[in-house]
């Protein structure tokens, strides 16, 4: 799709249509928290199926987690799959569509705890899908527990003291670790609390769909996230604290291309 | 021309499955059912039918594997035996849950936890009871041939289909390793997209092509909602139980006294029924071809002409729940068991008998 330029008259002229939800997200209300992170990644996953024109060949498959409901607001063919489930699931989709585009789009507890081995063997086997794994360090949806991916000394419900690392292990980098699996194809970590992270993870997820056009393997997008609630923030704090927090420890850019 | 092999069991269902047009099967090894796979990685259906056969890294991932492919409206299936059916549960009330039609085979061998790779019948309850979470009922097929192995893979792809609910296969490992002459299905066509839809009517997810957009799911967060969709399942339950009930009466006419026993347990009863006749004993078999939904209703009829029933099962005594359940207490119900992946010989069923049969008499002269 090309977007013309408009001029800054043409953006305050009554009428002028300047951004466009679209189509591929349905018009029920969000079910995350104002500030989280979701929402946007849900649109730029969805913008891209439909400027790439595949809605009507993607299935996506959705997780246990916040975005349990993701099919509730995405608006293209999904399965919700099992607690940590989706990379099989989606195996099990490709394997008897692989001329379809298949996507799951899993939270850190669903990909990096329960599914860890989902995860690993549908890269191991370079599946040829793609992997939005939103990264925000805590279980949103259970209310704020301990995931894989919490800062050591972060606290949680389930770590109040703090993440202790002697008892309670290291923060995963999941996608690091996939990285060195040679089914996969692209390896990316991304954010979308600022404008200018938005426009470059909206860039990796049309790689990753690229890729699975391009029968080149597994793709994985992993986007660092807020979940101001769980952290039990402001919106704009929780940003400011993934900023200063999370993204020395899960550093942006791509990890393999 | 018919087509006549000796096969294994496992190798016969994985033949049978290949012939009645599977789209996928996803599977992890496990003894004593292994061949399956191997069978299938051997044959190369990708070339024969485009058949898809995956190795999966788990059972957990092999089963929603089957989950993705059944939500994509492709006749999937998978096999396991029972310490890998345990592990299957989550995805096996997943699949009920959300309505999703595939077929499941468990060569049973003896547990509890790893148990033995000798044959048994002790994940009855497993089978038929649910098994996983939540209020749901698979339709499980009783095999006690290798050439229903064979058979009952495409009666099973039928019956998922036409109720959209998961079959189960429940074998042991007796029928799985066995090999026996069977006489091998013709080859049907794997069904295109569009007879898929044709058939089955267009659910499934396979991208929103000309329709709304479908959702595969067992959750819904409103209870109101919900409990219509159990209401909707139970209905569906009520339904395969009033038009699938299949089962198998050997010299029932004249007996009275009744063996009910599946799988291993019936081919086993089969002659101590033969024995006992030659003794003058009136035995009869009743083998229940579906476990679930129960033959409760001709067991019930033959409680009017039998003075007892027994169990017979490669179990502590499960299935006799069921019996007693269809007896409604017209006839006294025994059971005979053994575990731990020991078969019992006809001659020591036939003793457990004669032993009930002079009990129920001398209760009859009180």
């Amino acid at each position: 799709m090309t977007t013309s330029v408009i001029t800054p008259e043409e953006i305050i002229k009554k009428g002028t249509v300047v951004f466009k939800k679209t189509e591929l997200m349905t018009n029920n209300t969000l079910s995350y928290c104002p500030g989280c992170g979701h929402g946007v990644a849900h649109r730029l996953v969805m913008e891209v199926i439909e400027e790439m024109g595949i809605g009507e060949e993607t299935i996506g498959v959705a997780p246990v987690g916040c975005s349990v409901l993701a099919y509730d607001f995405m608006n293209v063919d999904m399965q919700q799959a099992a607690h940590g489930r989706a990379p099989a699931v989606a195996t099990g989709i490709k394997r008897v569509y692989p001329e379809k585009y298949v996507f799951t789009y899993q939270g850190d507890g669903d990909l990096a705890a329960i599914g860890t081995s989902e995860t690993i063997h549908a890269c191991n086997r370079g599946e040829n899908i793609v992997i939005i794994f939103i990264n925000n360090g805590i279980y949103g949806m259970t209310g704020g527990q301990m995931a894989p991916t919490t800062l050591a000394g972060m606290k949680s419900s389930t770590s109040p003291y703090g993440r202790s690392i002697p008892t309670m292990g290291y923060p995963i980098k999941m996608t690091e670790l996939v990285a060195h699996l040679p089914g996969v194809a692209y390896a990316t970590r991304q954010a979308v609390h600022e404008a200018k992270y938005v426009r470059k993870a909206k860039k990796a997820i049309q790689k990753a769909f690229e890729n699975q056009r391009d029968l080149k393997g597994t793709s994985i997008v992993e986007i660092v996230s807020n979940c101001n609630s769980g952290w039990k923030m402001t919106p704009v704090d929780a940003n400011k604290w993934l900023e200063e927090n999370m993204l020395p420890y899960f550093p942006l850019g791509d990890i393999k291309k | 021309m018919e087509d006549v092999k000796l096969m294994k069991g496992n190798e016969a269902l994985a033949e049978a499955a290949i012939r009645a047009g599977a789209d996928a099967y996803f599977g992890y090894p496990i003894t004593p059912q292994s061949e399956v796979i191997e069978y299938l990685m051997l044959e190369r259906p990708e070339h024969r039918t485009g058949m898809v056969v995956l190795q999966a890294e788990s059972e957990l991932a092999a089963i929603n594997m089957v989950y993705g492919a059944a939500g994509a409206g492709k006749r999937a299936m998978t096999s396991s035996s029972s310490p890998g059916i345990s592990l299957k549960l989550e995805g096996i009330s997943y699949i009920a849950g959300s309505e999703l039609p595939c077929l499941i085979v468990n060569v049973q061998r003896g547990g509890p936890g790893l148990g033995t790779i000798q044959p048994a019948q002790a994940d009855y309850f497993q089978a038929v009871k649910g098994g996983g979470h939540g209020d749901y009922r698979l339709l499980v097929l009783a095999p006690s041939t290798v050439q229903e192995m064979a058979d009952f893979v495409s009666l099973g792809f039928d019956l998922a289909f036409k109720y959209r609910n998961p079959v189960m296969i429940l074998s042991d490992g007796a029928i799985g390793q066995m090999m026996e002459k069977v006489y091998l299905p013709d080859q049907i066509e794997r069904l295109t997209d569009e007879q898929i839809v044709e058939k089955y009517g267009s659910w499934a997810t396979t991208g929103k092509k000309n329709r709304e957009r479908n959702i595969i799911t067992s959750l819904d967060l409103k209870p109101e909602r919900h409990e219509k969709h159990n209401i909707h399942l139970q209905e569906k339950y009520k339904k395969i139980e009033e038009n699938e009930v299949r089962f198998e009466t050997i010299q029932c006419d004249d007996a009275d006294y009744i063996i009910v026993a599946f799988g291993s347990g019936a081919r086993i009863s089969q002659k101590v029924v033969e024995l006992g006749r030659k003794k003058g004993i009136k035995i009869g078999l009743l083998r229940p071809i579906t476990l679930w939904p129960f033959p409760k209703d001709i067991i019930n009829k033959l409680a009017d002409q039998a003075i007892g029933f027994m169990s017979v099962e490669m179990n502590a005594g499960q299935m006799i729940e069921d019996v007693e359940l269809s007896v409604k207490g017209k006839a006294p119900v025994s059971h005979y068991g053994r575990m731990g992946g020991m078969i019992p010989t006809p001659s020591e069923v036939l003793e457990a008998v004669e032993k009930d049969i002079a009990n129920i008499k001398k209760l009859q002269e009180v």
